[in-house]
This record gives structure tokens, sequence and C-alpha cells, in this order.
């Protein structure tokens, strides 16, 4: 089973070097125990462009596709036994990054 | 075999086998939605058949085996939408129903996956009532008064999810299991006060089956904290004065009122033992062993006239402590009465107006108190609010009893 770790945050802000310490040893811990599949960290929510093309013809947009009072600033992707792993895991990510994590399983 | 029979062993089943048979069926097909499904189709089954071939020698496990059937025709009917794992599962786990040695295990897999934290609160009662208390969807809605397809969704939602993001069905680990037995114990208390004041025009007032389904739920989950003791020693003792609580025509009989000789002496034996229990710890209460504190005080009164109301405001005082909730303000109010008097109550109760506007026992605490003190025309409106907003059969004939009894209105 794997679940999509979204990390939310209200602005744009990078991690500090304390957070990026903590993330790096809670990546460290996913790796060892077999949970990790992907992460990475987001660049600022203004720096998305958005692409639809479902009519054929491409149209570019300037920005993230919906306007919001947080955004996603980075994310896991783990594997895990069920829903009591990914939220235990998710607790100590949150710790980590010093942010709210959203947990949602992928089908 | 008559229909009478019929039914009456399809009302046993249902209050002893239900959440058994749910609970096998989620363990050996990894999905709640299809053991629900399957059970409800069994005892629906039963309704068909009893009456006319006759009650099965072993009622239970004739509806574990059609129940497991419908569960597997239903699988195979989905075949291209389930998924290998499930699939694999049956192929592997053919075996016959579970032994008797483990049904407990499976419920309270049962009751921990359906009170799990990462559901809406309101999902989790709903979801232990169906799949634990074997509710249907129309008397859970009842309950909580909405409607019914409202309820419908939420249980479908809360199950979809269960299987979605994959909620295991098992008792959480140690370092887990005092927040989960918290929530557990929410909900539980919540299904033994429906059954203890079950709402519905065409519902029995006391739905034992709940009560007695909430009291062995709660046993299972012992000794894991003082609160599970304290819920279930509040439970034995509320349980203890049902036969008391209801006349013979219906009405609910207020505490005051009660034939204590009536009151069930071994539930009040065992509900003080264990509440003397929790006190010689030493440790500090949570709100049920609080509350049942208070039950116990109520119930060491021969006679209502010799209770210790001095004791109960002061557990009711420490309970504001812990909840400063409107309720526990009201249910203080209640006891402020009968220690300095209905007037200084009244003054409490009144400022709980806007909160509790919806709660039927708000208005009937005021009723009762205005009656006390001669406001019968003020007591007839609250009463008129009390009648509108309760659901329970017994409680709306006590509340029209005591209406009736008000000094008529000036012409």
């Amino acid at each position: 089973m794997q679940y999509l770790l979204s990390v939310l945050d209200v602005d744009a802000g990078t991690a500090t070097p304390d957070e990026m310490a903590a993330i790096d040893t809670f990546n460290e811990r996913l790796r060892s125990a077999g949970h990790w599949v992907f992460a990475g960290g987001l660049a600022a929510p203004d720096t998305a462009t958005v692409v639809d093309n479902r009519d054929g013809a491409a149209l570019v947009t300037d920005g993230p596709y919906l306007e919001s009072k947080e955004y996603l600033a980075g994310f896991w992707i783990i594997r895990a036994a069920d829903l009591d792993v990914a939220l235990a895991l998710a607790s100590d990510g949150s710790r980590a990054c010093n942010r709210r994590v959203e947990v949602r399983p992928f089908r | 075999m008559n229909t009478v029979d019929a039914g009456a062993a399809i009302t046993r089943a249902h209050r002893a086998e239900w959440a058994r048979i749910v609970a096998a069926l989620a363990k050996r097909f990894g999905d709640l939605d299809i053991a629900e499904e399957a059970t409800a189709e069994a005892y629906a089954t039963a309704v068909e058949r009893w009456p006319a071939d006759g009650v099965p020698p072993n009622p239970g496990g004739w509806l574990t085996t059609t129940a497991t059937r419908r569960a597997i025709d239903r699988i195979r009917r989905e075949r291209k939408r389930a998924d290998k794992y499930r699939e694999a599962w049956m192929v592997a786990d053919d075996g016959p129903a579970e032994p008797v040695g483990a049904i407990d295990d499976d419920r309270l897999r049962l009751i921990f996956t359906c009170c799990h934290p990462a559901l809406a609160a309101e999902a989790r009662v709903a979801l232990t009532l169906r799949l634990v208390g074997g509710l249907t969807v129309a008397e859970i809605a009842r309950a909580f008064l909405v409607q019914e397809n409202t309820m419908g969704r939420r249980i479908t939602r809360a199950k979809a999810k269960i299987a979605a993001a994959r909620i295991p069905y098992r008792v959480p680990s140690a370092a887990d299991l005092p927040a989960r037995v918290s929530g557990v114990l929410a909900v539980l208390f919540l299904v033994f006060n429906e059954g203890y004041l079950s709402t519905g025009p065409d519902t029995d007032p006391v739905r034992h089956d709940l009560t007695a389904e909430a009291i062995r739920l709660t046993r299972t989950l012992l000794p894991a904290d003082g609160e599970v003791t304290g819920l279930l020693a509040l439970m034995l003792l509320t349980e203890a004065r049902r036969d008391a609580r209801i006349a013979a025509d219906g009405t609910l009989v207020p505490l005051a009122e009660q034939d204590r000789g009536a009151w069930h002496t071994a539930l009040i034996a065992e509900g003080h033992h264990l509440v003397r229990q929790r006190l010689a710890t030493g440790e500090p209460p949570g709100r049920y062993q609080i509350l049942a504190a208070v039950n116990a005080v109520h119930t060491s009164a021969r006679d209502a006239r010799d209770t210790d109301w001095a004791q109960i405001v002061a557990l009711y005082d420490h309970l504001v402590r812990l909840d400063p909730s409107p309720i526990v303000a009201l249910n203080r109010a209640v006891a402020v009465a009968e220690l300095d008097g209905p007037d200084v109550a009244l003054a409490t109760v009144d400022r709980l107006a806007e909160p509790l506007a919806g709660y039927h026992a708000y208005h009937a605490t005021r009723a009762d108190l205005l009656r006390r003190l001669g406001r019968s025309h003020e007591a007839r409106a609250a009463y008129d609010r009390a009648i509108a907003l309760a659901g329970n059969t017994a409680e709306t004939a006590h509340l029209t009893r005591r209406r009736a009894q008000l000094a008529p209105p000036p012409p």
C-alpha cells in the first residue's frame, strides 16, 4: 500500500537548516525501514504553470491552478502496511519538517 | 412453526449474533462493506425462510453460513472490480466458520476499526451502531435526527475510506491504546445512551439490546485504564434502574419517584465495587469515574430523600473543572435544585438557554424547576418545547402527564 504524504505550508518559505537536518534524519529512517518510495520539496507556488490540452489546443497559464491559503510545499510517497503505520510516519514527518501533513492513499 | 416464533428467533439471533457475524466476515474477506451487506442479506433471508421452513437448530451457524455464501456471491459478481488480494484471500481461507473462542477478539477489532480517529466523530458512532450494534440506517438516522439518506451517505463514505485508506482491522498497539480506548469509550457511551433513552416513535423506550451490547463491549476493553472501569460502573449503575424507570403504562418514572426495590441489586453491587476499586487507587478520576461516583451516591440512598445531594454537587463541581460544557452545567443545576432550591438552579439553567436551545433535557429541566416554583404558565411553555424535542416515547409520556398536572391556564 502506498500513501502520499503532502506537506502543507501557508507560504512558500523553504525549510530552515534545522528542519532540513530533521527531514534528512527522517528520510534515512524511511529508507532503512523500507518505507521510502520517493520524496521531494517543491519550489514556490508562483513558479507553477498550468497546461490544459483537453480539447487539443494547449492553453498555458501562469500560476498555480487554484488560489489557496495553503500550498503543497513538498511530499513523500511511502510504502506502509496500513493507515496506522502511515499515520505514525506522517506524525514523525510533520514533526521533522515542522509543517502539517495530509495522508492520502493511492488507489 | 408459526410466524411469531420465527420472528422471536430472528430478533434473538439479531441481538446475539449480528456483530459476531459481521466481525467474522470482515476478518475473512477484509471488507466491511461486504461483511455488513452479506450479514444484512442473511437476516433478510431468515425473515423469508424461517416462518415457512422452521427455525434452524443452530440459528447463528445458519446465519453465518448464509452470510458467507452471500459474501462470496457478491465477490464473484464483482470479480472484475475486486482486487487480486481479495481473490487470493478467498482461496486461502475457505475454511469453516470461526471457532467460538475467537469471537470477542473479532468484535473488539471491529469496534476499534469503527472508532478509528481517522474517521469523523459522527461517522464513528454511526458505523459502530450499524456494524457492531446492528441497527438499521433508518434507526441510526432517527437517533441522530438526520435524514436517512444523509446517514446512509455518511456510513458509505466511512466504509469507503476504511477500504481505500486501509484502516487496519485490529486492536491497536500498546503505545496507541490509551488514546484509542478513550475514543471507543465515547462511542460506547453514546450507544448506551441511545439504548437507555431510545429515540423514535415506533421504538421501545429502552433498547436493552443496545445497553447490554455497550456494557458487554466495555467489559471487553477491561482493564485498559481507569476510565474503562468508570464507564462500566456508570453503565451498570444506570442499567440497574431500568425496570423501575418505565411505568406499566409506558411512562418514564423520574429517579425520585422510582420504586427502589425494583432496582437490580447485583448490578448495583458490581457498580459500587468498581467505584470503590477506582477510589482506592487514589488516581485522579476522569469524567466517567466521576459520573459513576454520582450514580453510586444515588444508588446508595434507600429512599430518594436520603440522597446525599451535597456530595453529588461536589462531584459535579469536580466534573465542571474537567469538562466545562453546558450539558455538565445543566446536570449540576439539577443537583443544586435539591440542595439550594429550584430558584437557585433556575438562575443557572437560564444562563444555558443559548447553547442548549435545541436540547430537550434543557427544556424538561427548566419546566420542572418552573413547575416547582409554581410558575405554571412558563412551565407549560417549557413542557411544550421539551415535548416537541423529546424523541423517547416514555419521556414524552412523562412530560405530557406533568404538563397536564399543571394548574390550568387562566380563562
